[in-house]
């Protein structure tokens, strides 16, 4: 974790966040007042469609992570999005920022056993979920079958996609154990890469499918 | 002297043979570490104010705010007030931060003030009274092809040729010595002629290029029996590396710098960064492990690596992190240039080419770009091509896998391929006849023409344009024919056996990905009879021996080469110790399966281990080098030729084409690794099913910027547009005794052709210009309709 007693502009927050759980629809109502909102951190209780909603920020908030089963614990503004309080604040830089908006999946981490972007999630939704990154597929050094089955099939080039598309294959493949090539093809199109490892990943996913991941 | 040869096929065990990524292990599990995933301590985080407009000047510039801004360590104005701006997207303002979020809010309170000036971002045709021959060039001219890393040679011929416009002050001098241009460049402005009643002019964006003459094209196009003419093109594209560009700098202390860079270049930066920052090269470390690639785009340090460094030095010397946002990736980071052309074919009766004629045009940005090599790898007897480059604000352009050569693909297999539709002739027969005239490479064309035709089943699945499957699915195939030299470039490798038996190897190259740590442990492996695992590998550090920069697949041959000369000569110094001790001479010796042991008899040897502490207690370091003509043979080579062929089905309705199928039959002389050779063919393949059917840089004409600076507008291939891919490597009798021959480039060359080919065979009609979307081929269909 990185030490923040460098930033002048940190403010220590008086409350612990919970699930924040603002919809969509809320969050615009609330933003149409934010100018009503003081600029000092930590949870400000405040009256949006008739009801009482907790608002968060924009300074920085304390946060706490489930992580690969570990804690994890940082005080972040609630703009950060989990990708990168997972790459700059924890320095689990497995999930790649490629196109920070949701378009390419170089960053799908799994977030309650599914698979999400990360650059596309705020890490303050993130809380008290149960976030499974790259870095934790790997057992006492053995690979995952389907890392394995990616290195035998020579499935990364330059590798900057590779991460992601291994998240998003087991993902895949947790639910669809038995796939066939077009369940893959379709399931799989959520990642993109540059180098053009497509053939290789549909073969080391083929392999996995076929023995069962 | 000792045995530098590449083994013949009996006494090879890896080289050649399918062997495993060594680095995939730590790219599936997220472990490797790319540039963009450094994070040194006390790290800030730098942002960059871009300019909204294609063409303005800077008018004025406020930075105070920001500077006042709490966790605001340092910022830096890249450029400043009076400077004109050539495309949008550029750099104004750099600030350093202690976070993200931070350094954002300071880019937005500072203000700028542009006064915008006409700008143009088109490449289409240019218009005949606007093109100019080359004039002479005016000091913006000369900032551009700074901007655009013109060589200095090229640069000086150039002035020398056309001229200046106006002659340069000592502070013209000065701001372009500041913005890279060498000696030699700042004394041909000093002495050259001064054309100044042109400069009254405005320069035209339109200028002549290139215009030659082969042969006699107007007798040949007389007498030819079918003539065929077509307007052919391929659009500006982007790099799009997953990884954007970018570097982290600190300086360790206030006269030394130490960066992380993202570069295909390891050894070449510091040189390039020495000029900017008035400092020796050799204090300036450059360290890379992985880079998320490149393509041709990653060459320099860019303007963005200097200011990194600098606002470093603002900031105290800490560590500051500037990567690309993806948007700036997209709009300034990398783009290929078009070429465009109306092009005519003659042949005779039996289809025989005979003449050429091609009006080209394309722009790589404000350098305007030079002539694609056309017509391409055939070369015809009597030929006329004239070439326009469009100077304009669209951004700089650069190296893009295989320069020149996609497009010159394009230009020439699409129009020949139009002649033999119009001669009622099968391609494969129609190209078949004609390799006579593409000269040295005519025996392996015909080999590759060959064994592709088989592979793609291609004499069923061919059929005359003029018969159409009906219905709204129809098929089609196309071919296209490439070529690439891929010499090996220069590259110094030292080789420590150290008396324990270990073993290090270490090189300033790098490995985009194309399986360049694998080779290298491979040969070395191979060299010394002792497994790849046993070997410790050391690549991307200033620190290492120099390599050449990964372009114009160059590093194979290269560092394949020095480390086999490394070897054999480590191999034989521990000879000459372990001698003694097997009572034999030293040439009597060989290492095979870890074991050095005298030829012929197994059983006086000695484990690899024992033999190595013959070496007393020093290590034992060696140099191999490439080229070294004092060792030969000459473990490179140069010339590769391919053949691709794509089957397609369109959907007549909609306009949508799928790929079914590719081929690829590629030869590159001796092949060290085949699996990865493999995977960069599979790749190339890929990469272009992606250019071919997708990918445009789409320039608003009005507010002169990208429209499609992402990755949901710019579109890559998915996994779910790739077809059934088949790649054959063309080893053996023939191609191994060659040497090694690059692969980076040839295979990515065909598949545009091969594609819009395939495409004109399934729907009766070229469709001029790629990429091939849907609009563009139900406009081909409706005018064929209409014809």
């Amino acid at each position: 974790m990185r030490n923040d007693t460098d930033d002048e502009n940190l403010k220590n927050p008086t409350d612990n966040p919970e699930n924040p759980g603002v919809s969509r629809r809320d969050f615009l109502k609330i933003s149409g007042i934010s100018a009503a909102v003081p600029l000092v951190a930590g949870p400000r209780v405040i009256k949006a469609a008739g009801q009482r909603v907790r608002v968060y920020g924009p300074g920085k908030v304390p946060m706490e992570f489930a992580i690969n089963g570990k804690s994890y614990k940082a005080n972040l503004e609630p703009r950060v999005t989990l990708l990168d309080a997972l790459r700059d604040e924890f320095e689990l830089t497995g999930a790649k920022r490629v196109c920070d908006r949701a378009e390419c999946g170089a960053c799908t981490v799994l977030v309650d056993d599914k698979p999400v972007y990360a650059c596309a999630m705020l890490a303050i939704e993130a809380q008290h979920k149960a976030i499974t990154t790259i870095e934790s597929l790997t057992r006492d050094g053995k690979l995952h079958p389907i890392q394995q089955a990616f290195v035998d099939n020579d499935a990364s080039q330059c590798g900057f996609c590779t991460p992601g598309f291994v998240v998003a294959c087991k993902a895949f493949l947790d639910k669809h154990p038995h796939a066939g090539p077009e369940e893959i093809r379709r399931g799989l199109s959520g990642n993109l890469c540059r180098c053009g490892t497509y053939a290789g990943i549909r073969k080391a996913i083929a392999q996995v499918a076929q023995k069962g991941a | 002297m000792p045995d530098y040869a590449w083994p013949d096929a009996q006494h090879r065990t890896l080289i050649g043979t399918r062997v495993s990524r060594v680095d995939s292990p730590a790219k599936v599990s997220g472990q490797a570490k790319y540039t963009y995933d450094v994070h040194r301590p006390g790290m800030l985080y730098g942002k960059v104010l871009r300019c909204p407009y294609a063409h303005a000047k800077i008018v004025s510039l406020d930075t105070s705010a920001a500077e006042k801004m709490p966790g605001v360590k340092a910022v830096h104005i890249v450029q400043g007030p009076g400077t004109t701006i050539h495309w949008a997207g550029d750099e104004i303002v750099a600030v350093a931060a202690v976070d993200e979020p931070t350094a954002e809010d300071a880019i937005r309170l500072i203000k700028v003030e542009y006064k915008q000036l006409e700008h143009l971002v088109s490449d289409a045709e240019p218009p005949k009274s606007g093109v100019q021959e080359e004039g002479p060039l005016s000091m913006d001219a000369i900032d551009d092809m700074l901007d655009n890393q013109v060589p200095a040679g090229q640069m000086v011929s150039q002035i020398q040729q056309y001229g200046i416009t106006e002659k340069p002050s000592e502070d013209t001098l000065n701001g372009l010595k500041e913005d890279g241009a060498s000696d030699a460049v700042l004394d041909a402005l000093r002495t050259a002629a001064v054309h100044a009643e042109v400069a009254s002019k405005l320069p035209s964006s339109y200028q002549k290029a290139a215009a030659q003459t082969t042969g006699d094209p107007e007798k040949a196009f007389a007498e030819a029996a079918v003539v065929s003419e077509g307007l052919y093109g391929i659009p500006v594209i982007t790099h799009c590396c997953l990884e954007s560009h970018g570097s982290i700098s600190e300086w360790t202390d206030p006269d030394h710098l130490f960066t992380h860079i993202s570069t295909q270049n390891v050894s070449g930066i510091p040189g390039q960064m020495a000029e900017s920052l008035k400092m020796p090269a050799t204090n300036i470390r450059v360290h890379q492990d992985h880079i998320g690639g490149g393509f041709g785009s990653k060459f320099s340090p860019d303007r963005w690596g200097i200011f990194t460094a600098e606002i470093s030095k603002k900031a105290g010397g800490k560590p500051v992190r500037i990567m690309l946002e993806r948007d700036a990736e997209l709009e300034v980071a990398g783009a290929r240039p078009s070429a465009y052309a109306r092009v005519k074919v003659g042949a005779t009766k039996d289809g025989t080419v005979v003449a050429w004629q091609s009006n080209s045009w394309g722009t790589g940005g404000p350098g305007g770009g030079g002539m694609p090599p056309i017509p391409y790898v055939f070369s015809i007897p009597n030929q006329r091509q004239e070439h326009i480059a469009i100077r304009n604000n669209i951004g700089p352009a650069r190296a893009w896998r295989a320069p020149n050569h996609p497009q010159a693909a394009v230009l020439t297999m699409c129009a020949l391929d139009d002649l033999a539709a119009k001669l009622n002739m099968d391609p494969v027969e129609f190209f078949g006849k004609n390799l006579n005239l593409t000269k040295q490479r005519e025996s392996t064309y015909r080999e590759e023409l060959a064994i592709a035709s088989e592979l793609m089943d291609w004499k069923q699945k061919w059929h005359p344009r003029t018969r159409i499957a009906s219905g709204d699915m129809t098929r089609g195939v196309g071919l296209s024919f490439h070529t690439w030299g891929g010499r090996g470039h220069a590259s110094d490798c030292d080789l420590t056996i150290h008396p324990d038996g270990s073993v290090d190897i270490k090189l300033g190259t790098q490995d985009l990905g194309t399986g360049t740590r694998t080779c290298i442990l491979i040969v070395a492996s191979e060299t010394l009879g002792i497994p790849m695992e046993a070997i410790q590998l050391q690549i991307g550090d200033t620190t290492y021996p120099p390599s050449g920069g990964s372009g114009g697949s160059t590093t194979i041959g290269g560092v394949s080469s020095s480390t086999r000369r490394a070897a054999a000569d480590a191999r034989d110094a521990l000879f000459a110790k372990v001698a003694p001790a097997l009572n034999t001479q030293p040439d009597q010796l060989e290492c095979v399966n870890g074991k050095v042991s005298v030829k012929g008899d197994s059983s006086r040897s000695l484990s690899w281990k024992e033999a190595c502490s013959k070496l007393g207690v020093m290590p034992l370091t060696i140099r191999g080098k490439n080229p070294d003509k004092s060792k030969p043979p000459d473990l490179t080579n140069s010339g590769v030729g391919g053949v691709q062929m794509a089957e397609v089905e369109v959907d007549t309705d909609t306009g949508v084409v799928k790929v079914k199928k590719m081929v690829a039959v590629q030869d590159c002389g001796l092949v060290i690794d085949l699996k990865t050779a493999e995977t960069q063919c599979y790749g190339a393949l890929i990469m272009g099913i992606s250019y071919s059917l997708y990918e445009e840089k789409v320039m608003d004409p009005t507010t002169g910027r990208m429209l499609n600076a992402d990755m949901g507008f710019y579109r890559l291939a998915g996994l779910s547009d790739i077809p059934e891919l088949v790649v054959h490597m063309m080893t053996g009798k023939g191609y191994d005794e060659r040497g090694v021959i690059g692969l980076g480039e040839p295979p990515v060359i065909s598949p545009g052709a091969a594609i819009s080919n395939a495409v004109a065979n399934a729907i009766g009609v070229r469709v001029p210009f790629l990429p091939l979307t849907p609009d563009r081929v139900l406009a081909a269909l409706e005018q064929k309709a209409g014809a």
